[in-house]
């Protein structure tokens, strides 16, 4: 067996390796559904129920097509088929397959569509359906916005119907009995008269068969796996050291490689000179790419040794120097011309403020990287007619078309394994790894070359997180705020996002005010305002996205306004909510805490409240103000997700989610000197660490009627109910990430 | 040179200076071992030099000539997990997982140290591996049934 074998790792096929001998089932009650893709690839006695099923004479193999970046998707996904499918998960394969436009999201489209259409009803949901048809033309085949259980839910269960219900058909014909008779319990279907049919046997029958749609789903009090605690199938792995990540694949011949790229990140190259890194050992080439040079030898360390020894002259770069120059092109754009959005605007603002306001405050949030455990790696291979690539990617479709063009090798002969990624936070949703390692492979044709960064280029050259600024005002009346206006600047995220992948952004972008204008609560007058700065730095979705700045600029504005009104920050913001499921979060968090009021005994806390990917998320945070600076006590949170899908995992993402944010808004920021990023390790990028966790209780709510994914919901409020707590202990409002800037932690 | 890893004895031909992680993870392609930072502030590449928690992106290939070298693959195996291991999984603590292997080598030597450490001990033992996750509550709490396991075995 080749080494690609040992990419294999139990319990997970990667792409076609295993496909020999064996049957694929969807849902695809939709009209001209996208053809089953694994259909294509089926060996002599293999048969595919659906694109997320498939039966070989090895198995049940379930396909997971949403990437798993330690969320836990392939589990969550493989135990949503399972739960119609009645098949045991620790008895199937679970494999993300190839990529494919059937495997597009349809949830992606639901958030745009509420901030160009941002009441319920009609229009949005026509506009939702216009959304989704460009999505689904188009095969958007992403991870990201949290959608995962939001797109899958239905889907996979529905996959799971439809496969379940064929098999027990084609068991009932060829027994020559009524289907309703038989029944289904792990991965068998049990005939009238006991006789137990292994699906793995009927996969003749099934082949030769339509599947059997529109299955009703099971009510929700016979699930078996949904609500329950669940062992994920990746954790044995991961904690023995058996799990293979993108950056532990190997391939027959490979080749390692590490890039040194201009240090003004996105400049160019003048020229370059390999001649010392050349004479090192176990170095091979030396090589041309755009922006740079790739370092080609026989092991990574040497790879990493020589690129040191490689002289460069580097283009200048087109972005501001230095950071004024950055914070000066935000506080530029609050102009109308640079006005990008204004969906919010309750009430009659200008009138409000006639009389004056009762704060004039400003807000910043920096720049951030994603800077996940396992730096950005890729194996390419370039062949004269087919292009192979092994990675971790967010955006396998982009990926294909990109490395097409770039080989010139026709897209669908690009193929892609999606690998285990160790973290993303939204830096998978970039693929500039993969463009590298190609153009490096086509300087060797048929040699396997493995891309590694270096931490130090990973983070001094990740798309960071958006720089933004926020200014707002208000009045108060009678114990109550009466007006809110806020207004936030930031250069457009998804613009430099998809310009990446070559596709044209026009309109407002709406994550320049997401997480503030959406906001469910009934201020009398409330208006919020996007501005879109000139682009600056190369923009990309970190965790939470345009809520990763707003939803503290939003809280952290509204606290001011309520202390200016004199009143509580809990019980405001209950009198001010504007729908039934906010007002129970706030309340569950409220008597998870025993929220009752200031705590005196250098002890605080604060509250926020962000729904962000339609999920509404209450935290509070309980600090101590000690001689040796601020200490995180506990953070409590509730979250409205609609189903809790698995409650550890679900605990598990909250809680890390938490202290994501927490320990970026404590310490973390990406500055810029001479163009070229100062932090590049994480001595000096370097969030939570385990001393300074506190204590996090989790408790998801049911209310809602959608069923909704927690992977960014818990970022939002983070930081603001920490700056609320660290006022309440001390008096120091603070207006600006990182904390850490203005008082010390613990 | 030789390198005894997980009790098996390899002959590898490289620099003095080679970082152990580079000769585990690309000459031997044990790749449990994982890389983050190279330069000690993740804890990702911990492993075990005679019994000792270290970071192998630190630690010369030379210098560990002669030594008894365990990675996490030595540690336990998934149907023979070592306690702390089992303790990571029965609460489910990895989230990406990638910084678990060091975590839970770091664990190991903790508890091998001290086997009924506080939580200041463990604040203090595991304060240099980060979990850019966050799955420090889990890792707390698995530090402690392992401690408890141990005991009781």
């Amino acid at each position: 067996m080749s080494r690609l074998g040992t990419i294999t790792r139990r319990g997970f096929l990667v792409g076609s390796v295993a496909v020999a001998g064996g049957i694929a089932f969807g849902t695809y009650t939709v009209r001209k559904p996208h053809a089953n893709p694994l259909s294509a690839d089926l060996a002599q006695g293999e048969a595919a129920l659906t694109p997320y099923v498939k039966l070989t004479r090895e198995g049940i193999t379930l396909i997971t097509p949403r990437a798993d970046k330690g969320q836990g998707v392939y589990h969550v996904q493989a135990a949503l088929i399972a739960e119609e499918l009645d098949v045991d998960l620790d008895a199937v394969m679970v494999d993300p397959g190839m990529p494919s436009p059937a495997y597009w999201n349809t949830a992606l489209s639901t958030e745009a569509a509420e901030f160009f259409v941002p009441e319920a009803g009609t229009m949005q949901d026509l506009t939702i359906g216009a959304v989704n048809a460009v999505m689904k033309t188009a095969g958007v085949q992403i991870t990201g916005g949290s959608t995962t259980v939001a797109d899958q839910f239905v889907k996979l269960r529905a996959a799971g119907a439809s496969a379940r219900e064929t098999l027990k058909q084609a068991a009932a014909v060829r027994a020559g009995v009524s289907a309703s008779a038989c029944q289904t319990d792990a991965g068998q279907v049990i005939l009238p008269d006991g006789t137990q049919v292994a699906y793995t046997d009927l996969i003749a029958d099934v082949a030769q068969m339509r599947p059997v749609q529109d299955v009703p789903l099971r009510d929700p009090s016979t699930w078996r796996y949904i609500g329950k605690p669940m062992q994920r199938i990746d954790m044995r792995a991961k904690c023995t050291g058996t799990q293979d990540y993108g950056i532990d694949a190997a391939v027959d011949g490979m080749l390692h490689a590490t890039v040194l790229l201009n240090p003004a990140q996105g400049a160019g190259i003048k020229s370059f000179d390999g001649t010392e890194a050349l004479k090192m050992r176990g170095v091979r080439d030396v090589v041309p790419i755009t922006g740079g040079v790739g370092i080609v030898a026989d092991n990574t360390w040497r790879a990493f040794q020589a690129a040191a020894l490689v002289e460069a002259e580097w283009e200048d770069s087109a972005m501001p120097a230095e950071m004024d120059g950055h914070w000066a092109a935000l506080d530029a754009a609050f102009t109308e011309e640079a006005q990008d959005s204004r969906v919010r605007d309750d009430g009659d603002m200008d009138a409000a403020l006639e009389a004056g306001s009762a704060i004039e405050t400003e807000y910043r949030a920096p720049y951030l990287a994603h800077a996940p455990l396992e730096p950005i790696n890729a194996i390419v291979r370039v062949d004269d007619d087919k292009v192979e690539i092994w990675t971790g990617t967010q955006i396998p479709r982009f990926t294909q078309t990109n490395v097409s063009r770039i080989t010139g090798i026709p897209a669908e002969n690009v193929i892609i394994h999606v690998l285990m990624m160790g973290g993303s936070f939204g830096h998978r949703l970039e693929d500039d790894v993969v463009r590298q390692a190609t153009e490096i492979a086509m300087q060797m044709k048929g040699t396997p070359v493995k891309l590694t960064y270096s931490r130090e280029m990973d983070m001094t050259h990740d798309y960071t997180r958006q720089i933004a600024m926020a200014r707002a005002r208000g009045t108060v009346a009678d114990g109550k705020v009466e007006s809110f206006d806020l207004g936030i600047a930031m250069p457009s995220v998804i613009t430099s996002q998809m310009g990446r992948q070559g596709l044209p952004a026009s309109g407002p972008d709406s994550q320049i005010v997401a997480g503030a204008f959406e906001q469910p609560f009934a201020i009398p007058n409330h208006r919020v305002t996007g501005y879109r700065a000139a682009p600056l730095a190369p923009l990309s979705s970190w965790r939470s996205v345009g809520a990763s700045t707003n939803g503290f600029f939003y809280n952290a504005a509204l606290d001011e306004l309520i202390h200016a009104a004199g009143t509580d920050p809990l019980e405001e913001r209950l009198r001010l909510a504007s729908d039934d499921v906010t007002r129970k979060t706030l309340e569950a968090v409220g008597e998870m805490a025993d929220w009752s009021g200031p705590m005196g005994n250098g002890k605080g806390r604060g509250i926020a409240f962000t729904k962000s990917f339609g999920v509404p998320t209450a935290e509070i945070v309980e600090v101590t103000a000690t001689e040796d600076g601020i200490k995180i006590d506990k953070v409590w949170v509730a979250a409205e997700v609609g189903t809790v899908v698995d409650p550890v995992n679900f605990e598990n993402l909250v809680q890390g989610g938490v202290i994501f944010a927490l320990g970026h808004a404590m310490n973390c920021e990406i500055t810029y000197t001479d163009g070229v990023a100062d932090q590049d390790n994480y001595y000096s990028f370097e969030g939570m660490r385990l001393p300074q966790c506190p204590e996090i209780m989790v408790r998801g709510l049911e209310n809602g009627d959608r069923v909704l994914g927690i992977g960014e919901p818990p970022v939002p409020p983070a930081a603001p109910a920490l700056a609320g707590a660290i006022f309440a202990a001390t008096g120091t409002r603070l207006r600006e990430m990182p904390f850490n800037k203005f008082v010390d932690f613990v | 040179m030789k390198l005894t890893v997980d009790g098996v004895t390899h002959e590898v031909d490289v620099e003095d200076d080679m970082p152990l992680l580079w000769v585990l993870r690309d000459e031997l392609g044990i790749t449990g071992v994982k890389y983050g930072c190279g330069v000690a502030q993740c804890g990702a590449c911990t492993i075990h030099l005679d019994g000792t928690a270290v970071r192998s992106c630190q630690t010369w290939a030379a210098d560990a000539e002669g030594a008894e070298i365990t990675t996490i693959q030595g540690l336990g195996t998934p149907d023979n997990l070592h306690a702390v291991q089992a303790a990571w999984v029965e609460h489910q603590v990895a989230q990406c997982g990638y910084c678990q292997s060091g975590q839970i080598m770091q664990a190991a030597a903790l508890l091998a140290d001290n086997p009924s450490p506080s939580d200041q001990d463990i604040d203090a033992a595991m304060g240099g591996n980060l979990c850019r996750c966050g799955t420090y509550p889990r890792i707390r709490a698995a530090v402690k049934t392992a401690a408890a396991n141990l005991k009781g075995a």
